[in-house]
């Protein structure tokens, strides 16, 4: 069983902080990490390969220091790690970046399983893992919460959906995104940390792949960034004042009755 | 559109360093230099205090003429013959952007036996229906729905779609852009229209939340977004409003549809449809221990409201993920929401502040949700939810 996990590597979106002062983002001090969902598709494809057997290659897109997000995968259990990173990616939006993640899958040969996080944490899109599917023209089931077999080429998963879940089946190759609610990755082990760090990572330039140079970067982005700023906070409502817990609860109840609430 | 700086002109004072929210910028030899991460947001280009940044236009090579590509189309999801709210909420929306453009607003139906929604889809707003019914479209498939949306868009061409940033419509978006191969903004909170250039201004959150950023697609159509539930508010019907319907014959086969359906399970009841419900009593760390949850959950029930959480209670295991309220969980709209021992955090807050009233209750008098609370109590919510769950009770006894 091939199987690839794409992962990206962003900064930790729950540690940064809005500078008061200028309104601006504070990146410094936060660290950058493996994007959580990914690791849970990384943790679903080391349990695949357990069961099944097979490699799990990680992919990922960006700049050198994305190196560091591989290096993590391979200590949890990744077999292989490529990264695709150009100066030619840069700026890429969904549709971009997911053309050049699905060149680089092509590259890679028959690959089974693609496995994806459902989103990444900075950008928060969703759209990666299923444009990828789209460029390969291969079949995608997103939000999967739990894989249940794999039979003659044919895998059966959940899909967490509004109201719960459906069970659905799909013939292979196949994209899936995963939700966190599929698994809790493992950690690194040391023996793990020192293999990875002797691992080779090979890095894939615009060169070493077959793709359309006029549908990368900024240039094959469709959607543009045109303004970036600070969400407004809603102003501050009515503190209530009570000795005790039952006297403020009278009072809430109170006005929630002046406004029709109850 | 790249971003450059004029090296010559930089005066080396890092202000543009500091203001990229991808830290995209970094100093070298002195200059500032633009490194890959850039999405040439151009935040830069107004904090540099000598202009010594700039937008460069690239060419384009598109094959694609912009004015074949006219109207507004609402993707109006439904499951089972029932309409979801996001799709109304998106024809009042809709019908705003349509107007400001002089375009005409179009409903887009897909589904099995679903003609019976039409005449709502015209009382919600929609000058124009598109309906493809068949059994293929019995419950939602990537395949069934983006083979015939896919259609309808090079058919009709539409100017702009909006669709519910659903799971479902969050798996058929990305499909069919990447097919029409256009460009596609998730998870928007605003939309308006930019005045420079009259295309859509899509506004989303991003990195976590923190910061905002409002995205356009130029050169390729349809513009297309989706926009999360119950950031709109659906517009009263009009039942004497009607329009034409284009029924377009469903061109999809058995074996186009690559995924099987087995099993639907429905999980819970009523109380874990967040994204409909008018009260929610939302729980988080605050509440100590699971057990305590049963406080919530009785909250809820007493004012017939629906159950949820924060982040931090669904990664403990307290709750499942599906009652998780934020950023990466469900985006919620309620008349009334209950904070119950939740800090909020961005990312909490993102899912919920679009709400009407915010009730906090939290013992820390510092947290975060006070400052977006209409009512803000500070104690511990062991104390005030049962006490607020018996003057309640009371009102009703009396009312």
């Amino acid at each position: 069983m091939e199987i690839v996990v794409c992962v990206k590597q962003v900064p930790d979106t729950t540690e940064v902080k809005i500078d008061p002062v200028t309104n601006t983002l504070i990146r410094q001090g936060v660290p950058s990490i493996v994007n959580p969902f990914d690791k849970n598709a990384l943790e679903a494809a080391l349990q695949l390969r357990e069961k099944y057997g097979g490699k799990v290659t990680v992919l990922s897109m960006g700049p050198l220091q994305s190196k560091e997000a591989l290096k993590e995968c391979l200590a949890m259990g990744a077999d292989e790690a490529i990264l695709m990173s150009d100066r030619a990616f840069g700026g890429s939006d969904t549709l971009a970046t997911s053309h050049a993640l699905a060149s680089g899958l092509r590259k890679m040969g028959r690959v089974d399983i693609i496995l994806c996080g459902k989103q990444a944490i900075d950008g928060d899109t969703a759209q990666v893992g299923p444009e990828i599917a789209e460029h390969l023209g291969i079949t995608q089931v997103t939000y999967v919460s739990k894989i249940n077999t794999i039979d003659n080429q044919v895998i059966n998963v959940e899909r967490e959906h509004e109201e719960g879940y459906e069970v659905i089946e799909a013939q292979l190759p196949v994209l899936l995104t995963v939700v966190k609610s599929i698994n809790e990755p493992r950690y690194p082990t040391v023996k793990g940390t020192m293999k990875a760090n002797r691992k080779e990572i090979p890095i894939w330039t615009v060169n070493d792949v077959e793709v359309n140079h006029d549908a990368l970067g900024l240039k094959g982005s469709p959607t543009q960034v045109r303004r970036i700023f600070t969400p407004e906070r809603r102003v501050q409502g009515e503190m209530i004042q009570a000795d005790t817990a039952k006297e403020a609860a009278a009072l809430l109840v109170k006005r929630l009755v002046e406004v029709k609430i109850i | 559109m790249a971003v450059k700086v004029k090296p010559e002109e930089c005066i080396s004072c890092g202000a543009c360093v500091s203001a990229c929210p991808f830290g995209a910028i970094v100093m070298e030899d002195d200059k500032a230099f633009i490194t890959d991460a850039c999405t040439a947001c151009g935040a830069c280009l107004d904090v540099c205090p000598v202009g010594a940044i700039i937008r460069e236009v690239e060419e384009k090579n598109i094959a694609m003429n912009k004015e074949d590509y006219k109207g507004v189309w609402v993707y109006i999801e439904q499951a089972g013959g029932q309409a979801r709210n996001v799709g109304y909420e998106l024809l009042s929306e809709g019908r705003k952007l349509a107007d400001a453009m002089g375009q005409e607003l179009a409903g887009v139906l897909i589904g099995d036996k679903v003609e019976q929604l039409t005449k709502e889809v015209f009382a919600r707003g929609a000058d124009k229906i598109y309906l493809v019914e068949g059994k293929e479209f019995t419950h939602y498939s990537t395949d069934a729905y983006t083979i015939t949306l896919t259609d309808l868009i090079h058919t009709y061409k539409p100017a702009v779609i909006l669709m519910g940033a659903t799971n479902d419509g969050r798996d058929l978006g990305p499909r069919v852009a990447c097919r029409v191969g256009t460009g596609l903004t998730a998870d928007c909170t605003n939309l308006g229209i930019d005045e420079a250039s009259g295309l859509v201004a899509w506004t989303r959150p991003a990195f976590g939340g923190n910061i905002m950023a409002t995205i356009l697609c130029p050169d390729h159509r349809p513009q297309m977004g989706t926009i999360r539930p119950n950031v709109f508010k659906r517009s009263a019907p009009d039942y004497s409003r009607s329009g034409e319907i284009v029924k377009v014959t469903c061109k999809v086969k058995a074996a186009d549809i690559r995924t099987k359906l087995l099993e639907l399970i429905r999980v819970g009841t009523e109380s874990v449809n967040l994204e409909e419900a008018e009260i929610i009593v939302s729980g988080g760390r605050g509440m100590s221990k699971p057990e305590s949850f049963a406080l919530i959950e009785e909250l809820a029930n007493t004012l017939g409201g629906a159950v949820g959480a924060s982040r931090a209670v669904v990664d403990a295991g307290w709750k499942p993920a599906l009652y998780q309220v934020g950023q990466t969980g469900k985006t919620v709209g309620p008349k009334v929401y209950f904070a119950c021992g939740i800090s909020g955090a961005i990312q909490h807050l993102a899912g919920m502040s679009s709400s009407d009233i915010v009730i906090a209750i939290n013992k820390d008098p510092e947290a975060p949700i006070f400052k977006i609370a209409n009512y803000g109590i500070v104690g511990d919510v062991m104390d005030v939810i049962p006490a607020l769950i018996d003057e309640i009770k009371k009102i009703k006894a009396a009312g």
